[in-house]
């Protein structure tokens, strides 16, 4: 029994070439290829690119092969990549207004500059299981139009024409660095945002849902949703202008809030703001609504104790390689601090029964 | 990517360089948890990510590493620990205490006596040893400004009403120098005496709640108590089955299912050192059971 323990190498490696064999599965089943993985299990990929906080298709697919499907695993491979490549130049900040739009809706006016364009989403699909894609039929191909190449102004620059949605002023503050900073709070909104879009899906989720039922109302709409590709510059001081470097995909959702006003702000309609890589709607949404729950503070609302308000809360628990990381660290050996506890109980226990005695003696 | 594609000691230098400076900065402020900019390594949090980033930036080529968790060389995350810094630091290792240059530990204390030049870097899950009482950083940040540690001492007097003695049995707080309330780590209580005065350097990392803390040579760490309670470090009332030790630290295994159980020292390498010159305990036989079936 004392024996069982030790050979820790031995069980490492063979648990190891087990986890290898149980990944490749069924050896007569065709292996999966990285590039099938980028092109047919995009969406997986995407979360991957945004919680892993690196933009790379490819890269994201061999985590997920890799990661035998484990989203948040994948995650994590991807994290400990990063943090070992060099920071060579920070990009300038992307103009979503000039982005190539594949999707684009607006909840708040049924038309508007730019138009409504619906794009690629399960949003009127049925949800009826397709077994013709278990035969592995051909898809027809999708109608297109030609593209446009005008900018698509954004919803909430009409609002603000009028004076109905608090002013958003630009800065050129240089935003702190979660990746290259420790965290420090009380986090400004830049942080706030970062933490946010790297932050895990189900929890940020979880999150804007809560705020839905009330905790933390905000009163959302969306004013607009957009997906679709925006270039890359970086400033190249040789050169003396930018240098286009290539092209991501992005969701940027943009929430305006109904807000009668508060002690310190007129009434007006605010804003909740998400951007996350690739196609990630449900999450761009829904860090849109964490992030008008956090501004309660600048907005002069009372904070009512909801989660979704609390910035210590959602900030230091959304990483899920943190939070799976210390979750499941509990598995690894504790019988050192058990012993301690077991003792612990023993004397305690000990000292109960010893009570009862002299009690029942009295 | 071969492992050449690797710093040595996998951390670059830059962030090295980073993790010294909060490290120093520990040094001078005994006790003092640092805020550092906490990397992702490739083990996952809660594995030691804070003392492997500690580890890699004191690991010198010359240095001799040891690692251990729960107190023995062996077990599974000890043996992974190693492994890493072997195949990104070539470093030698060393599973004796008194060899060891730099000593990776979780949950222990090695029971051989620490030296001078010797580094014992410990994996930290929670630093904060106010963490339970109250669970906001920006408070707490606050309370060791101000030294307002009374809730930690109303939490120990309520323990004593509650329980006729304090139910803290591991990560047991301590006092540095007179002024930091700090965590040990999970160690037993039994082996807070050598936290204080230890000839050796003592580093703290805590990986995901980017925090580094330190007790350099010979502070003095006090266990919290009151005068008519005072701190008693404890173990299983037993010896050790192997080799006989009396105040070594004990781990208990079940070894049949009608009750029946041994103590054996934690710190593998001191029970095995004490055997190796002679010393025998209640269960050891000169054949030892090497293999499992």
């Amino acid at each position: 029994m004392y024996v069982a323990v030790k050979g820790g190498e031995r069980a490492i490696d063979n648990a190891h070439a087990w986890l290898a064999e149980e990944r490749r599965g069924d050896p007569a089943v065709p292996e999966l290829s990285v590039p099938q993985i980028r092109e047919q299990m995009a969406l997986a990929v995407n979360r991957v690119m945004a919680e892993g906080s690196l933009y790379d298709p490819d890269l994201a697919a061999l985590a997920i092969k890799q990661a035998r499907g484990d989203l948040i695993e994948a995650v994590f491979l991807i994290r400990a990549y990063r943090t070992t490549l060099p920071r060579l130049a920070a990009s300038a900040p992307v103009d979503t207004g000039a982005m190539a739009v594949d999707r684009r809706i607006s909840a708040t006016f049924k038309d508007l500059p730019g138009g409504q364009v619906l794009g690629p989403t399960f949003d009127y699909t049925h949800r009826l299981l397709d077994f013709a894609l278990m035969a592995e039929g051909e898809v027809r191909v999708a109608v297109s139009a030609p593209a446009t190449p005008d900018r698509v102004p954004h919803v909430t620059g009409f609002l603000n024409q009028d004076g109905l949605i608090e002013e958003a002023a630009s800065s050129d503050a240089l935003p702190p660095d979660l990746t290259r900073e420790p965290m420090e709070l009380p986090a400004d909104r830049a942080l706030r945002l970062q933490a946010l879009t790297r932050g895990d899906e189900g929890f940020v989720l979880g999150l804007a849902y809560s705020t839905q039922r009330g905790y933390g109302r905000t009163h959302a709409f969306v004013g607009e949703l957009r997906i679709g590709t925006v270039t890359v510059e970086v400033d190249i001081p040789e050169l003396g202008f930018s240098v286009e470097i290539g092209e991501i995909e992005l969701t940027e959702c943009e929430t305006v809030n109904q807000f009668k006003g508060s002690r310190t702000e007129p009434p007006q309609f605010t804003r909740g703001y998400g951007l996350v890589f690739g196609q990630s709607e449900r999450k761009a949404i829904a860090m849109s609504l964490v992030d008008r729950a956090l501004r309660w503070n600048e907005l002069g609302e009372d904070f009512t104790g909801a989660p979704a308000q609390d910035e210590e809360f959602v900030l230091m628990h959304c990483d899920n390689v943190q939070a799976t990381g210390f979750l499941e660290h509990i598995k690894l050996p504790h019988y050192v601090d058990f012993q301690s506890e077991l003792e612990l109980v023993r004397r305690l226990r000990a000292e109960v029964a010893a009570a009862a005695r002299q009690e029942a003696a009295e | 990517m071969t492992d050449q594609a690797y710093n040595f000691a996998y951390l670059d230098e830059q962030t090295k360089r980073m993790i010294r400076r909060a490290i120093l900065k520990g040094i001078a402020v005994p006790g003092y948890q640092v805020p550092f900019a906490s990397r992702e390594m490739p083990m996952p949090y809660g594995w030691g990510t804070g003392g492997v980033q500690v580890t890699a930036a004191c690991l010198v080529p010359e240095d001799r590493l040891k690692v251990i968790d729960q107190g023995a060389d062996d077990t599974t995350n000890a043996v992974s620990i190693r492994k890493f810094f072997q195949r990104t630091a070539g470093v030698e290792v060393t599973e004796a205490t008194a060899a060891a240059t730099l000593i990776q530990t979780r949950h222990r204390i090695p029971e051989t006596p620490l030296t001078r030049g010797q580094i014992l870097v410990y994996q930290v899950p929670i630093p904060e040893p106010l963490r339970f009482l109250e669970p906001r950083e920006t408070e707490t940040r606050k309370m060791h400004e101000l030294e307002e540690y009374g809730l930690m001492h109303v939490k120990l007097y309520e323990d004593i009403a509650r329980h006729g003695q304090i139910a803290t049995s591991y990560d047991y707080p301590v006092k540095v120098e007179g002024r930091y309330v700090m965590a040990p780590s999970p160690i037993p209580k039994f082996d807070n005496p050598k936290l204080s005065g230890n000839p050796a350097i003592q580093l703290f990392g805590a990986g995901r709640e980017q925090r580094i803390y330190a007790l350099p040579p010979y502070t003095s760490a006090v266990s919290l108590d009151f005068d008519d309670h005072p701190f008693q470090a404890s173990k299983a009332p037993h010896h050790c089955d192997l080799c006989g030790a009396k105040n070594s630290y004990l781990d208990e295994v079940i070894t049949d299912d009608h009750g029946g159980r041994m103590f054996v020292c934690s710190d593998t390498d001191y029970c095995a050192g004490r055997r190796a010159a002679g010393q025998k305990g209640r269960l050891w036989s000169p054949e030892p059971q090497e293999a499992a079936p």
